[in-house]
């Protein structure tokens, strides 16, 4: 996986290997499959990745992963209500789908074992490159999923979440989803867990012409969780994605977010919420390209810390060169609560083209003490007032998503962590 | 119901002290204003009584209702009845108005061990006092003060003023930044207020004020003391002839 020759294997990396010898047979897949679970493993074998790999820096993968724990599929985890009241849901439990989904009319859903079982689904386990440890690591062992297909010039009524629940153990899914030209879509991303466990999870996303999605991800696994996720999509001409992102839990946390604007006109939105506690480490890594003139991103991240945990926030914009008129913007701010807590960011710009408007800022600061001072004097204790200032840090990011129902839930997961961190 | 001995205060941070031996005595349903030049120490005079950290109080005491209110911090203070209306109100984003408002209200009732208010009953207090203030409901949707011109910061807090029925009311040139219409809405939100149970300490630059707000009483403040006190009339005083003369006086 990565370039220096590895003298020896950590105890997760050898625990992986010995799993993929074990889990072998059980694995769904026709030979091209399984050759690319082969390659998969083998970029494992040389060596998770360091902070010697670039993209990898703030995340050294090789000592961060300590622990890797045998498959249990006994144990069982508990449904979850959807975020949004309404929704179709689709279950994974501990890797596997579980029960049958109810879903509106215009999607189709196929369990993605069948997919890898015949074929079909082959050449989309490709990795990224030789720094996709998380993409190798899922590709080796995922084994069920979920394929979702939203037929051209749908409007889905309700939003479609998919939950994704570990109890222990590890599990290794993938989510596909593909929303035909012209329709309308909100997925809802969830997950969760109980109990200490390595979870590896790929969703992909293709946003056909003319198509708009918001996209969710709530994660609140246990703070024992080892969570390593990947977000990729693909969106096309005059097409709009928003992809909101929480992070509220886990102990090893890696999102990656790796979109590609590809159609003109089109429009890419992140809003990031991330809340860290304990000493937890959390990082989400974006990388963004923008292949063609008229496009626009903005993304904006937020990020509360308290106790030891560490976060990362890297984000990197490829503006190609025939990509002008190009108008991308990230901004990621940290409100920093405790001496000990850390957040390390990396933006990057990388234009190629001479036409575009591109901008980054970050930002860390600490409670304003005007802002405490003014709300006490109207008599709200310091601790309340404290808790409102640091929700309103993130309600801003998450009110910019404008659906009332979407905020009250999303705002609900928030007051649930502030209750048991504030 | 107000009474500052002897107060030294200074900035904790650098040590410059600012209030320099100050005495004051507001009594109930008296309204006190405080004048001086630029420098004398009246902002930070308002910052001390509601508490604010930025400022140590070295010696002297403040009085409220006959007991100590030095080692309060100001959510104590403002449950037990002081209020500060701001020079400058913060702009606070995320926060909703109607959300602070609630949260202010009910922490002050829960503090002074009564039950929190309906929400039907909040909302028709504040609706009843936005209508007075001439106050558009659907600026209190908006974040806490963001957006707001400076005229309408003022009302704000003024509404606060109203719906918290604070019993010392400090008005830190409340009069800054408003046109004569708002000046007028303000003053009257102010003497609708008065009450024999409420006392009020006025700050201000500028007799202007004073004409809508009348006082009972005003005082000098310059460099950190009192130098002179004495009725409305001493406000006419100032205007015609300046602080130099007063200053002079006193020296």
């Amino acid at each position: 996986m990565n370039v220096h020759a590895t003298p020896q294997l950590t105890p997760a990396e050898t625990a992986l290997i010995e799993a993929f010898g074990e889990r072998l047979g059980a694995l769904p897949g026709d030979s091209e499959v399984m050759v690319r679970r082969d390659s998969a493993i083998e970029a494992i074998k040389a060596g998770l990745p360091t902070r010697r790999v670039e993209s990898w820096h703030y995340t050294d993968l090789r000592r961060l992963l300590s622990k890797v724990p045998e498959f249990d599929a006994t144990s069982s985890a508990t449904a979850l209500d959807p975020l949004l009241g309404d929704s179709g849901v689709v279950t994974l439990v501990n890797g596997a789908i579980s029960g049958k989904p109810v879903l509106g009319n215009g999607v189709s859903f196929t369990p993605l074992a069948e997919r890898l079982a015949d074929g079909s689904f082959a050449a989309s386990l490709e990795t990224y490159g030789g720094d996709d440890a998380i993409g190798a690591i899922n590709a080796a062992f995922v084994a069920d999923g979920i394929a979702l297909d939203v037929a051209e010039g749908t409007e889905l009524e309700k939003a479609v979440e998919l939950q994704n629940l570990q109890a222990g153990g590890q599990s290794h899914v993938r989510m596909v989803v593909n929303v035909g030209s012209g329709s309308r879509a909100v997925i809802v991303e969830r997950q969760s867990g109980e109990g200490a466990g390595l979870a590896s999870s790929v969703s992909q996303l293709q946003v056909g012409d003319g198509a708009e999605v918001t996209w969710l991800i709530v994660q609140e696994q246990p703070e024992t969780a080892q969570h390593l996720a990947q977000f990729k999509a693909v969106i096309g001409k005059d097409a709009k994605l928003t992809l909101f992102i929480m992070n509220a839990g886990g102990k090893l946390v890696r999102q990656e977010v790796l979109v590609r604007v590809a159609g003109e006109g089109s429009d890419f939105q992140l809003r990031g919420v991330n809340l860290l506690a304990g000493d937890s480490h959390t990082d989400v890594t974006m990388v963004l390209d923008h292949a063609v003139p008229h496009t626009g991103s903005v993304e904006v991240v937020r990020n509360v810390v308290t106790g030891k945990a560490h976060g990362v926030f890297q984000g990197r914009i490829n503006v190609h060169q025939y990509a002008q008129k190009t108008d991308a913007r990230m901004a990621c701010n940290t409100l920093l609560l405790s001496d000990d807590g850390e957040f390390s960011t990396k933006p990057e710009l990388e234009i190629f083209a001479d036409d575009v408007a591109c901008g980054h800022g970050a930002t860390v600061t600490e409670i304003h003490g005007d802002h405490l001072f003014y709300l006490m004097s109207r008599g709200v204790t310091e601790k309340t007032a404290r808790g409102l200032l640091v929700k309103a840090f993130v309600a801003e990011v998450i009110e910019e998503l404008e659906d009332e129902q979407i905020v009250e839930a999303l705002e609900a997961r928030l007051d649930a962590w502030f209750a048991t961190h504030g | 119901m107000l009474e500052i001995r002897n107060l030294h205060a200074r900035i904790a941070e650098d040590g410059t002290e600012i209030i320099r031996g100050l005495n004051l005595t507001v009594n109930a349903g008296e309204v006190a204003a405080i004048m001086g030049p630029n420098g004398s120490g009246k902002s930070t005079l308002s910052y001390i009584l509601a508490g604010r950290e930025d400022y140590e109080v070295t010696e002297g005491d403040i009085l409220y209702n006959g007991e100590s209110i030095l080692e309060m911090d100001p959510s104590e203070r403002a449950a037990s009845g002081i209020f500060l209306a701001f020079q400058y109100p913060m702009e606070i984003p995320g926060v909703a108005t109607m959300e602070f408002l609630k949260v202010a209200l009910n922490e002050q009732r829960k503090a002074r061990g009564e039950e929190p208010l309906k929400i039907s009953e909040f909302i028709a207090r504040v609706k009843d006092a936005a209508g007075s203030l001439n106050m558009d409901m659907g600026m209190l949707k908006r974040p806490l003060n963001v957006g707001f011109s400076g005229g309408e910061k003022k009302r704000a807090e003024i509404l606060q003023m109203k719906l918290l029925q604070p019993k010392l009311c400090v008005l830190d040139e409340t009069d800054s930044g408003l046109d004569i219409d708002a000046l007028k809405i303000v003053a009257e939100g102010v003497n609708s207020l008065r009450s024999p149970d409420r006392a009020f300490l006025v700050i201000t630059h500028y007799q202007r004020l004073l004409e809508h707000i009348v006082p009972d009483t005003v005082h000098v403040l310059y460099k950190g003391q009192v130098i002179k006190s004495g009725d409305k009339s001493l406000a006419l005083e100032l205007e015609a002839n300046g602080y130099a003369g007063v200053i002079g006086e006193a020296a």
